[in-house]
């Protein structure tokens, strides 16, 4: 036996015994606090059992609507019921399932799963098996109260996109609020809340949203709503009114129906969004309910990309509007004479390198007026190897582009001016002079969106003035940034860009009467590999631009167009599109101002004015 | 040794109180998630019940001499073994308790700790051979018990890293602590309450919310507070006769939080009422005192300290978790032995249990 356990030393009986009081004295005191609780106080506690039948059941708030200029309605809310399964009896519920399957068109393997995944959840709160009830819906509902006691109705507000695809990829979508939203929004979202998720809906999702209310009910033992105690009211959300004139998104959208691309205008003189088109998109009604998760991949994986707002998010090569640029660049910088001249024989060689003119026959004796109204290549070519990478990339990032444009929607691009600096950063090699040629002519590495496009042309043809677009009306703090030009500077440019259209250039099918009508074409080659390989296609697909403007100097409104992937000359494919919306801006302008001066002349007659909201918001 | 321990020397009252209690543990499992998406449970915990016998008959096998033997060792792996899961163990409700054995199988090793601190702590009474504690002796014991208190404490558990303390009470009580010592001892926790109300802000949030929710129970009735009334309003609403089986609305709505668990005596009240818990806490009470018994006729002292170990722990539980659900207590975490579903918990009870039948079996053996 070990040494530790010789231990001779009697048992202590007295401590035992003492240990075995002690012990009762703890059960009897427990048994006291139990009695306490079970028979004094039992009648208090009975009752706040009964009040555990009192639930707390959101109230909805709305989200705000989302307006046109003019009052008419893009987007909004309206009520809509969800259907509960209270799951408080379970015996019952099992029993109430065939029929509520069948009233329903819901499967029952579809409402077990549902079930399912909320069985971890206290048996209190129900689950939503029909997010979105129709009439027929509700009538069953409501014919089966008796027999059905765990179906129960809960209104909610849904979102409406009465115009469905239009404007899409600038609203954006809602959706259920993320766990990670969840986490980081201290306890403001619950869980299955409605937030923006993309676009507007998400830039401004503080105002668009309401608080939601609280109506506190007596439920009775099926967890069914017997009787309203009191109510907190929702507080709706605030409408926004945005800068965009569906007359002229209506125009940009017919267009751009089968196409893709992207349109944007821009009020010239404010930096206001008129109209904002991209295409392919997806109709935003889709997400509004519960989008499938089939849906939801089928958008995501799909190679064209209807989720991206190619307004903002589209970086491509911009093409020959890059030439608009390289003008603005030779006559501020000075390096060049006013008068350079270049003989264009079709081709020109450069660095031991042939590069051609996109007209093989060449321009012959080509001035930058000329230049620019013809497109000529071999002109800029020129001008691209006196003026250098670094020249150009001063005056392009000068006019904004390859950074962001400041625009409120979220998730915008900065496109890409290359440069000494980037090739070095991003490439750990020296630039490639022959690099430069390419560049002139807005190819290469070149890349920008169709807003940078219509903020670039805007601030060339008023004088340096870079405006901030944005599509909130009352927006503050747009106060747009200068990069000043010289007077003779936009001069010449905008003649340029006047006789593209004006004088027999590249977009001398898109006159206007009576509109100073200007701008310019441009048809840029796939010729970045990922570009090509992305859509699955190669050979000689090209985007097809077109930037145009009216008047020429300090323009009311920029229209910038892409069409892509279309084998197409620029002026060809986008002009149209550009020529629409500048002469629809104008038809409507005067018909405003004529119906001033009727309406100055003759009195209103009552009754006869019909607010647009309601024609509009109405037909879509 | 001339007789062999024998099987039929089990001591069959003990086990009789024992099946009675976890018949009416398994059965109010049944009654709190058979309608729920837990349902089935009771069969999980029959299960650990059926292992934790067979850890039971193990344990009472091997002498509980040879165990105590071992007891440095013992000491020293069970120590090493919460270092290990400090450092890889997995967390689960934000505490590392927890040790992966494969296969799904989860052991909480505090649980064992708690079968160790058994057999060290009886060890070292017995070697002190007097029925006066010095004050060195007492440092000692603090030192050995508070080694995995304070491992468990980091953990965090705070629950069972308090459960170790009352082995190292109810043993120098039992091996002779002088008068003084224990009023001083007493003076000491009382003057502690107030220094650690100060040092609650040293505590886990969790931890400091569930002191504040104690005090304070209706500052939140949503929030924390929460567990604690609605555990109230369920013991409360059972009265004196019960709801029923299976008709506790509290419990079967989901109010009762882990109603299966650390709250099922509150579960048990609602449906069965006083009379319930009254016919529980008494089998508790035989427990306990068919435990002092089995101390009181044990062989010799290493044999009474092992059984009183094993007592403290049961009895300190039970105390705990009862006080707790009648609002007595703040939520600690502390399950209701042989009641409260869980796998390493239930193993626990009954390996502790193994080692009072070792005991027992070898009282005449000589």
């Amino acid at each position: 036996m070990a040494p530790w356990s010789v231990n001779d030393q009697k048992v202590p009986q007295e401590r035992l015994a003492l240990f075995s009081y002690v012990s009762v004295t703890f059960i009897v005191l427990l048994l006291v606090g139990f009695w306490k609780l079970q028979v004094i106080q039992s009648g208090h506690f009975a009752d706040l059992a009964e009040r555990n039948q009192i639930r707390y059941i959101p109230i909805i708030a709305p989200r705000g609507a989302m307006l046109d200029r003019e009052g008419r309605v893009l987007v909004d809310s309206y009520p809509s019921f969800s259907i509960l399964l209270l799951r408080d009896n379970p015996k019952l519920v099992d029993k109430n399932i065939p029929q509520i399957a069948e009233g329903l068109g819901i499967s029952k393997d579809d409402l077990q799963q549902q079930l399912d995944a909320a069985k971890y959840e206290p048996k209190f709160q129900p689950v939503v098996i029909k997010p979105a009830a129709s009439e027929a819906d509700i009538a069953f509902v409501e014919s089966h109260r008796a027999d059905l006691p765990t179906l129960e109705l809960m209104m909610v507000q849904r979102r409406r996109y009465p115009h469905g695809q239009m404007l899409a990829n600038a609203i954006g979508y809602v959706g259920e609020v993320s766990e990670q939203q969840l986490d980081q929004s201290d306890g403001h979202y619950r869980p299955g809340d409605i937030v923006g998720k993309a676009g507007l809906e998400r830039q401004y999702n503080d105002q668009l949203e309401g608080t939601d209310g609280l109506r506190r009910v007596v439920v009775n033992s099926v967890g069914r709503v017997m009787r309203t105690l009191d109510d907190v009211e929702a507080i709706p959300g605030k409408p926004i009114q945005l800068t965009i004139d569906y007359d002229l998104q209506a125009v940009a959208d017919s267009y751009m129906a089968d196409k893709q691309g992207s349109v944007v205008a821009i009020d010239g003189r404010t930096g206001e969004v008129l109209a904002m088109v991209s295409r392919p998109t997806f109709d935003p009604n889709d997400f509004a309910v519960r989008i499938p998760a089939a849906e939801w991949q089928q958008l995501n994986a799909d190679p064209e990309t209807p989720l991206l707002n190619r307004a903002i998010q589209g970086q491509l090569a911009p093409g020959s509007i890059f030439k608009i640029v390289m003008a603005t660049a030779m006559l501020e910088s000075k390096a060049l004479p006013e008068n350079f001249t270049v003989y264009c024989p079709g081709h020109a060689e450069f660095y031991g390198r042939t590069f051609h003119c996109w007209r093989p026959a060449g321009h012959g004796a080509t001035d930058l007026h000329k230049a620019i109204v013809d497109s000529c290549d071999v002109f800029f070519y020129t001008v691209g190897q006196r003026l250098g990478i670094d020249r150009i990339h001063y005056y392009a990032t000068g006019l904004g582009l390859g950074r962001r444009t400041g625009i409120d929607l979220p998730g915008e691009e900065p496109g890409l001016i290359p440069s000494e600096e980037w090739v070095q950063r991003v490439y750990h090699h020296k630039w490639y002079a022959g690099e430069t040629i390419s560049v002139a002519i807005g190819q290469g590495s070149v890349m920008a969106t169709p807003i940078q496009i219509a903020r670039m042309i805007a601030a060339v043809s008023g004088g340096g003035t870079l405006l901030k677009p944005y599509l909130l009306k009352n927006l503050a703090n747009v106060t747009p940034d200068h990069f000043p030009l010289a007077e003779d500077t936009v001069e010449q440019v905008t003649e340029g860009m006047y006789g593209v259209i004006n004088e027999g250039g590249t977009g001398s099918s898109l006159k206007l009467q009576n509109i100073d009508f200007s701008g310019k074409s441009g048809t840029a080659q796939l010729m970045s590999y990922e570009a090509g390989s992305k859509n699955g296609k190669k050979g000689k697909e090209t985007n097809g631009w077109f930037v145009g403007y009216a008047p020429r100097r300090n323009p009311e409104i920029v229209v910038a167009a892409v069409i892509q992937g279309s084998s197409e000359h620029g002026g060809t494919t986008a002009g149209p599109v550009v020529r629409d919306i500048v002469k629809a801006y104008y038809d409507k302008k005067n018909s405003h101002l004529q119906q001033q001066s009727t309406a100055e002349n003759t009195p209103p007659i009552s009754g006869v004015a019909q607010p647009l909201i309601a024609t509009v918001g109405a037909g879509r | 040794m001339k007789d062999r321990p024998r099987s039929r020397d089990f001591d069959w009252v003990l086990l009789a109180i024992v099946g009675a209690i976890s018949a009416m543990g398994v059965l109010e499992i049944y009654s709190s998630t058979h309608a729920s998406g837990m349902a089935g449970m009771q069969w999980k915990q029959l299960m650990w019940i059926g292992i934790g016998l067979a850890g039971m008959f193990l344990i009472s096998r091997i002498d509980y001499h040879t165990l105590m033997d071992h007891a440095p060792f013992l000491y020293m792996f069970g120590v090493a073994i919460l270092l290990i899961v400090l450092a890889i163990g997995q967390s689960r409700f934000g505490a590392k308790r927890w040790v992966d054995l494969g296969g799904g199988v989860n052991l909480q090793v505090s649980e064992l700790m708690k079968l160790i601190i058994i057999i060290v702590l009886a060890r070292y009474f017995t070697d002190v051979h007097t029925d006066r504690l010095t004050l060195a002796d007492l440092a000692k014991i603090a030192v050995l018990t508070g080694l995995p208190v304070g491992l468990i404490l980091i953990q965090p558990d705070l629950g069972t890293a308090m459960v170790l303390v009352p082995v190292a009470v109810v043993g120098a009580f039992l091996a002779g602590i002088e008068w003084k010592h224990l009023t001083v001892g007493f003076l000491f926790l009382l003057l502690m309450i107030p220094v650690g109300w100060n040092m609650r802000h040293h505590l886990k949030p969790y931890q400091q919310q569930r002191i504040v929710t104690f005090l304070h129970p209706e500052q939140n009735p949503r929030g924390a507070g929460y567990q604690i009334l609605q555990s109230e309003i369920a013991v409360g609403s059972g009265g004196f006769w019960g709801k029923g089986f299976g008709k506790g609305s509290q419990n079967q709505l989901g109010f009762v939080p882990v109603r299966y668990s650390d709250f099922i005596l509150a579960a048990l009240a609602e449906e069965q009422g006083f009379i319930g818990v009254c016919l529980i806490l008494l089998l508790y009470l035989g427990l306990i005192l068919r435990l002092v018994d089995n101390a009181q006729k044990a062989k010799d002292r290493a044999g009474m300290y092992v059984v009183m170990g094993v007592t403290a722990i049961l009895g300190f539980h039970v105390l705990v978790n009862a006080s707790m659900v009648i609002g007595y207590m703040p939520v600690t975490g502390i399950p209701l032995p042989l009641m409260s579903y869980g796998g390493s918990a239930t193993a626990f009870v009954f390996m502790a249990l193994g080692l009072v039948m070792n005991v027992r079996m070898r009282r005449f053996v000589n």
